[in-house]
């Protein structure tokens, strides 16, 4: 019996685009076929490799990143989409060296463990503090990052440090 | 060098007792007392690399990008078992970018576990390895696997536990599907179970575990023409050497292996990968860096797990005592050649006079079992204390007042050793204080609604974690006073850098911010493989005496540049001080200028003649909807007797982290799979349900943290396993307190409870 067997060949789209967005607040120009995720244009041609990739479906939050101010799953975001938008990764949050007050709340609260998961838990709890503008509940910050799986099981601390930022940014 | 011995040492790694030498020269440093008041240790600091890791400047293994690198991906068995006849790699080799293709028929020997090759003439798992290919970047590579095209002449498979043990199966080794893997008679357990009081037989499952890591299994390899480089991450630096060195046959001394960062591995990432070794291959014959990580769907097919298990458990009671046991237990190791003794626990818990226990390694065409955090004994914890809580129902004993009357021993009852410190019926009595333990009814208490009950239950731990030589530590002064600790370990995710940093200081009178510790590299000093709970334990003491034989010469050193009697002067907060004088080490560091002080410290054999184990117990609190099934858990209490604390905040996380991973198993994890076709259903993790934030449940964590001064010259055991260890026992203890139902198969899902209920019913 022959067999051919594999994965399903990656649909080839028409030639490679010309992609223009602003990350970390700076003009990014790629050149990619246009079935390249956000993620993929990231850790790849734009060397950001602080995003992780894991699950590559959507399903996991480690990917997370910001685009116009509201979290997404980079990997199951094309990077074609993001054309002319706004994209924050893990590396643009702190500002001349300051750290941003999540990263500093993760650090004093031990929100982490192996750190795989951990930029994608900052940039969901980034965004949830950008869009309210008052304390969060800490229902709400459960909420904001039940999108995000940790292995290591660093949630109590995650939360904590959530909360702990919440009111350090007041 | 004068004074070097070499003595005969005894360790304990996951359970099973290992006879090992150790070099051994000078002397160890004697365990402080309990009353000292220390600087650093004990002392909760925040992680010396937190700000690599929440900047995304932590580089894993997963970043390492090097120019003209390329990707290699992996051509997996889409049969549990086959005979690979044939492959032709013309249309593959043929596409665009790809720079090379290896299989069974043209790979150079690479010897793997005991195997000559890494591709198999019989495949016997789907996801076995078929073939590889390097491409330019990685679409490339995967497009040419679908191009490969291999003839395959299937045969007979099976890949469940229960249908691998029957007579009917097929045979997929010489002896068998079924290998002893260990057993022990201890007393005269016929006579006890024919006497008894009380008997309570269980047959008890668990469903196989994937361990999820979220950085996949991988590695880069890089090949300078003489030397090889390979990023790889792994929970053991050197065991990654070793496997290459045995698959590639390069002198040792020129691999060299590093894992700055890691993304989780709970013990699936002990050794070196077939992936490395097609890397390295890959790199060697084409003179580029290659990468080759597993996508998630191959992690769960081919990267280990907890493999599922099958327990028969059997107590007799007599006079509010247990008086027999019999366990049994059946683990389907996959393709794997190791298994984990679920009977573990049951061997060495408790004072039982009178046990039989047996285990048996299965062999499937179903993924490789790998260690998974406590391997055997979160499975064998989960039978053997639901048996307990079984038979003190049966004989109106209360549960915990029966294990306290066969958990004071202070003598392991396998090797009947003195424990170095056990201190186990104090966690019970922490436990049962901070989950109300008084207020545990017999048949539960009603929760939230009518058809909610609640309950309370508990179950205990016991593990290894004493660690043991060799493990190697240097400390060097640079000439501005700074600090650099090497050691031959690897930080996956306990802060092990953070620790590390923190004996060294103490011991040092050096402050941590200018320590840098250096790990994850081969080019280091040996360290062991961080698993078994023992890297805190086996590194710790030689970075003690490392920074004590640094801090000796320095301060020897000192003495001549400021001219003062080396006894007049001691380390403390990176000064020289001497009878009214501070002097900053950095001044007496400048004038030594590059004469450098390197102090060096291992790690001392473990006493001979005590038994060293860490003990612990759980107390969960929990509601189960009896219509929908549902567990909930609300509370775990989590005790721990593991020695001294060295970062309270660190270890804290340890034992969070464990519990809701243990809840994983408990409630929610379980790998399917098609027998007829042989394939995992949820390689994924859209079907295969790790815990999330919403998951979790108010945890406590408690230490009885005193330290075990005759384990070693910290008085620390580990502590990565012992908190899975008792959840999901405990879980289902309190569920069986509030419903009356006992739930014999892990994962207790909403369907099972549901139809346990309802054969009470």
């Amino acid at each position: 019996m022959l067999d051919t067997i594999g994965e399903m060949p990656p649909f080839r789209g028409p030639e490679a685009v010309d992609i223009f967005l602003t990350v970390n607040g700076q003009g990014a120009t790629a050149h990619l076929p246009p079935h390249r995720s956000l993620l993929e244009l990231l850790r790849g041609p734009l060397g950001l490799t602080g995003t992780k990739l894991v699950c590559n479906a959507g399903n996991c939050g480690a990917c997370t990143v910001l685009v116009e101010g509201r979290p997404v799953y980079s990997c199951i975001t094309l990077a074609v989409a993001c054309e002319g938008k706004r994209v924050e990764t893990i590396e643009g949050i702190s500002k001349d060296g300051e750290l941003h007050p999540v990263q500093e709340a993760f650090i004093d609260h031990d929100a982490y463990q192996c750190g795989f998961c951990t930029p994608g838990q900052v940039m969901s709890i980034v965004a949830l503090l950008r869009a309210k503008g008052g304390a969060p509940t800490e229902d709400e910050m459960r909420r904001a990052v039940t999108g995000n799986l940790c292995r290591c099981g660093a949630y109590v601390n995650i939360v904590k440090a959530g909360m702990s930022a919440a009111r350090r940014k007041k | 060098m004068a004074g070097i011995r070499v003595v005969k040492s005894r360790d304990e790694f996951e359970g099973e007792i290992f006879e090992s030498l150790s070099i051994i020269q000078g002397s160890d440093l004697p365990a402080h007392a309990a009353s000292v008041e220390f600087e650093e240790i004990g002392k909760s600091r925040k992680r010396v690399d937190g700000v690599q890791r929440v900047t995304g400047r932590a580089t894993y293994t997963h970043d390492v990008a090097l120019p003209g690198m390329l990707h290699a991906r992996v051509l997996r068995s889409p049969y549990p078992r086959a005979r690979v006849r044939a492959i032709d790699t013309k249309k593959a080799e043929a596409l665009p970018g790809v720079r090379g293709v290896l299989h069974r028929f043209n790979s150079p020997k690479a010897a793997f576990r005991g195997e000559e090759t890494i591709f198999r003439e019989e495949v016997r798992f789907i996801g076995d390895e078929v073939a590889a290919v390097a491409a330019d970047d990685a679409d490339t590579a995967a497009r040419a696997l679908g191009l490969i095209e291999v003839e395959y002449e299937l045969l007979p498979h099976v890949t469940d536990l229960e249908e691998a043990i029957t007579d009917g199966a097929p045979k997929l080794e010489d002896g068998g599907n079924v290998f002893d893997a260990g057993s022990l008679k201890r007393g005269e357990p016929r006579q006890a179970f024919k006497s008894a009081d009380a008997v309570v037989e269980g047959t008890y499952r668990t469903s196989t575990q994937l361990h999820n890591s979220l950085e996949s299994h991988g590695a880069v390899a890089q090949w300078d023409g003489e030397n090889l480089t390979v990023w790889e991450s792994t929970q053991h630096v050197f065991g990654v050497r070793e496997g290459i060195r045995a698959a590639l046959l390069l002198p040792l001394s020129r691999i060299r292996v590093i894992c700055d960062y890691m993304g989780g591995g709970f013990g699936s990432k002990g050794g070196v990968g077939k992936y490395s070794i097609i890397a390295s291959l890959f790199a060697k014959q084409l003179g580029r860096p290659v990468r080759c990580v597993l996508t998630r769907h191959e992690e769960n097919l081919a990267a280990g797990n907890r493999s599922a298990t099958l327990q028969k458990v059997k107590l007799a009671g007599k006079d509010g005592r247990i008086t027999a046991v019999d366990h049994t237990s059946w683990s389907n190791a996959g393709q794997g050649r190791w298994v984990a003794n679920p009977t573990g626990p049951t061997n060495t818990l408790y004072d039982f006079a009178n046990l039989t226990t047996k285990s048996y390694r299965v062999v499937t065409n179903a993924g490789s079992l790998s260690a998974f955090r406590a391997p055997g004994y979160v499975e064998g914890t989960f039978a053997l204390e639901q048996a307990i809580d079984e038979l003190a129902e049966r004989m109106g004993v209360d549960p915990l007042t029966l294990r306290r009357r066969h958990a004071a021993s202070q003598k392991d009852p396998r090797t009947t050793k003195t424990y170095s410190l056990k201190r186990l019926l104090e966690c019970y009595t922490i436990g049962a204080r901070e989950i109300g333990w008084t207020k545990r009814r017999a048949g539960g208490t009603r929760g939230s609604a009518p058809h909610r009950r609640r309950g309370i239950g508990m179950a205990t731990q016991i593990w290894g974690g004493g660690g043991g030589p060799p493990a190697y530590a240097t400390v060097h002064f640079n000439s501005d006073g700074t600090v650099i600790l090497r050691a031959g370990t690897q930080d996956i995710g306990t802060g092990t850098r953070t620790v590390l940093a923190q004996i060294c200081s103490e011991e040092l009178g050096v402050e941590c911010d200018r320590i840098s510790v250096r790990i994850g590299d081969t080019e280091g000093p040996y360290g062991p493989i961080s698993a078994g709970s023992l890297t805190l334990a086996s590194v710790g003491p030689a970075v003690r005496l490392a920074a004590r034989d640094a801090r000796e010469q320095f301060l020897g050193a000192a003495a001549g540049v400021l001219e003062i009697r080396k006894t007049e002067l001691r380390m403390e907060r990176g000064h020289i001080v001497s009878k009214g004088a501070r002097t900053p080490i950095s001044e007496v560091s400048k004038k030594l200028e590059n004469n450098t002080v390197i102090g060096k410290g291992s790690r001392w054999p473990n006493p001979e003649s005590l038994a060293i184990k860490t003990f612990g117990a759980h107390f969960a609190q929990v509601e189960v909807d009896t219509l929908t099934g549902e567990i909930v858990v609300e509370k775990v209490v989590a005790v721990h007797d593991i020695g001294r604390i060295v970062n309270p905040m660190t270890a804290a996380s340890q034992v969070q982290g464990g519990v809701i991973q243990a809840l994983g198993f408990a409630l929610s994890e379980e790998r399917v799979v098609d027998r007829s076709l042989g394939r995992v259903m949820n390689a994924d993790l859209e079907w295969y349900k790790i815990p999330t934030v919403l998951d979790v449940p108010e945890i406590v964590v408690r230490f009885t943290d005193r330290p075990d001064r005759r384990a070693n010259n910290l008085g620390a055991k580990g502590l990565g396993e012992p908190p899975i260890i008792p959840t999901a026992a405990a879980v289902a203890n309190a569920v069986a307190n509030a419903t009356g139902v006992r739930l014999r198969h892990a994962p207790m899902t909403p369907a099972r409870v549901l139809e346990a209920l309802a054969v009470v019913r």
